[in-house]
């Protein structure tokens, strides 16, 4: 009860022989090295350990690591431009405090860059509405809207005028 | 989670087909409800069979009277689609209500219904929008659907494909929602159906969806909130758990109740 699975993370192709039961979080952390993702609690609350697949944020300890098969995967690992430069979410974390423990960050950061996707210009609101599915133990939650309200007005003041006019 | 063998069917017929010849198989739809009932070992199934590449499940059409929905449809898609925001306003209000954004992302319609959990919000849609479930086998109208805690009257090898919901002149879902998980306390659709009655359909109060109908025959006669407290509820079997007793649930549901004929007097499009 073993399968063969190959996908696309953060743009390489990756492929490992797991047992059908492997979660994708499992698959990523163990098989991959990638541990930026983290477990918090294993029963789909917490959203510390959500990444993108296809484009969605979704929950990697309620997935099969097989059923992300040929799909694109998104981890937090993946998300910078180069080795020397923070994404512009990452960054507003910093800048704001948006972290204390950074148990939740890399959750909370993919989940917030959905929600930037969807909505560029995010209120307070619709930022606290969107990461209801993540937790934080430590920061009370108002640097974090900060910091992903911060974020996504970088990521405006960044994106080139073609991608803007896209959206 | 105990180990499975994994099935990725491309037809509901293949599907139908695992699942009738693997005694303790299981469909996996969004596996948002499965996987943690697995991890809990409450259920330790030998096979899993994913009905995400089954084209015939997915799908939305819209039709004069109603709206037909695949059963794979994801609560985002409910939520996002522009024909649903169109159409039936009050099933995308309702699917942005559930849970969180990557719950939403993966949890289906048909997962929700199949299941059938008190506090899900799908059933108060279902329930109070006169729909039809449909199964790979019949149509089952949702009022023969529900048949008690976590029941349905699905068969051991049903699978339900898609589910129409009658589109109503106007209809309104207000939930307390569980401030952790978003499950609905208490949540209560109301709606004016095209022929003018009236439905209240009442989910998370009781170990199953039901109608209010004491309330729906009072607001048939004066459509007012003022009215929802004179009125009957049967609160005999209601919830009473560490969330809430079950006589809050009471006020609860009357309160929602007034909520939503409130928003519908305040907007007639609802
Ligand atoms: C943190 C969290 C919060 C949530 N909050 C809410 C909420 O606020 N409101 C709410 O309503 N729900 C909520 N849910 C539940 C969520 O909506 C689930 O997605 C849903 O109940 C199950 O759908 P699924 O697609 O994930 O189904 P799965 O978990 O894959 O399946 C559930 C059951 O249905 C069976 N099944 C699935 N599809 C079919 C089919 N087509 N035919 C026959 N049987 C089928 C499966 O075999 C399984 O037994 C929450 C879940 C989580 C984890
Ligand atoms: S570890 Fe996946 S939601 Fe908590
Ligand atoms: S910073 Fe510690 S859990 Fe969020």
């Amino acid at each position: 009860m073993k399968t063969k699975v190959t996908l696309n993370l953060n743009g390489n192709q990756v492929s490992g022989t797991v047992e059908n039961r492997t979660l994708l979080v499992d698959f990523l952390r163990n098989d991959c090295g990638k541990t930026g993702t983290h477990i918090g609690c294993d029963t789909s609350q917490c959203g510390a350990c959500v990444v993108h697949v296809n484009g969605k944020s979704v929950k990697s300890c309620t997935i099969l690591a097989i059923q992300a098969q040929n799909a694109k995967v998104l981890t937090i690992e993946g998300v910078a431009p180069d080795e020397d430069q923070l994404h512009p979410m990452q960054d507003a974390f910093r800048t704001h405090h948006g972290l204390q423990c950074g148990f939740c960050t890399s959750g909370m950061i993919m989940s917030a860059l959905e929600l930037v996707e969807r909505i560029p210009d995010p209120t307070d609101r619709q930022i606290a509405d969107w990461l209801e599915g993540n937790l934080c133990r430590c920061t009370g939650y108002l640097n974090i809207v900060k910091a992903v309200k911060a974020g996504a007005e970088a990521m405006r003041s960044q994106a080139p005028r073609s991608e803007q006019n896209r959206q | 989670m105990n180990n499975f063998n994994y099935h990725s069917p491309s037809t509901l017929a293949e599907a139908k087909s695992l699942l009738s010849k693997h005694e303790d198989a299981k469909l996996l739809a969004g596996v948002m409800t499965l996987f943690p009932t697995m991890k809990m070992r409450l259920a330790t199934p030998t096979d899993l069979i994913d009905l995400g590449h089954i084209e015939a499940l997915q799908g939305i059409a819209i039709e004069n009277l109603s709206v037909e929905i695949g059963a794979m449809t994801t609560h985002s898609q409910v939520a996002s689609n522009d024909q649903i925001v169109e159409e039936l306003p009050v099933l995308a209000t309702l699917a942005r209500g559930i849970g969180d954004a990557q719950v939403r992302n993966r949890g289906t319609l048909g997962g929700s219904l199949s299941n059938s959990d008190p506090a899900a919000d799908y059933p108060a849609a279902a329930l109070g929008l006169d729909a039809v479930l449909r199964t790979d086998q019949r149509d089952i109208l949702a009022s023969d659907y529900f048949c008690g805690l976590f029941e349905t009257a699905l068969e051991e090898t049903e699978i339900l494909t898609a589910v129409r919901f009658i589109k109503p002149k106007r209809a309104a879902y207000v939930k307390f929602p569980n401030p952790a998980s978003r499950y609905a306390v208490a949540g209560v659709l109301v709606a004016e159906m095209p022929d003018g009655s009236i439905r209240v359909a009442v989910t998370g109060a009781a170990p199953c969806v039901f109608r209010a109908s004491a309330i729906e025959q009072t607001l048939e006669k004066q459509f007012s909130p003022g009215v929802v407290d004179s009125a009957g509820l049967d609160d005999s079997d209601f919830n009473d758990d560490v969330f809430a007793s079950a006589v809050y649930r009471t006020q609860l549901v009357r309160e929602m109740c007034k909520r939503a004929v409130t928003q519908l007097l305040d907007e007639p499009k609802g």
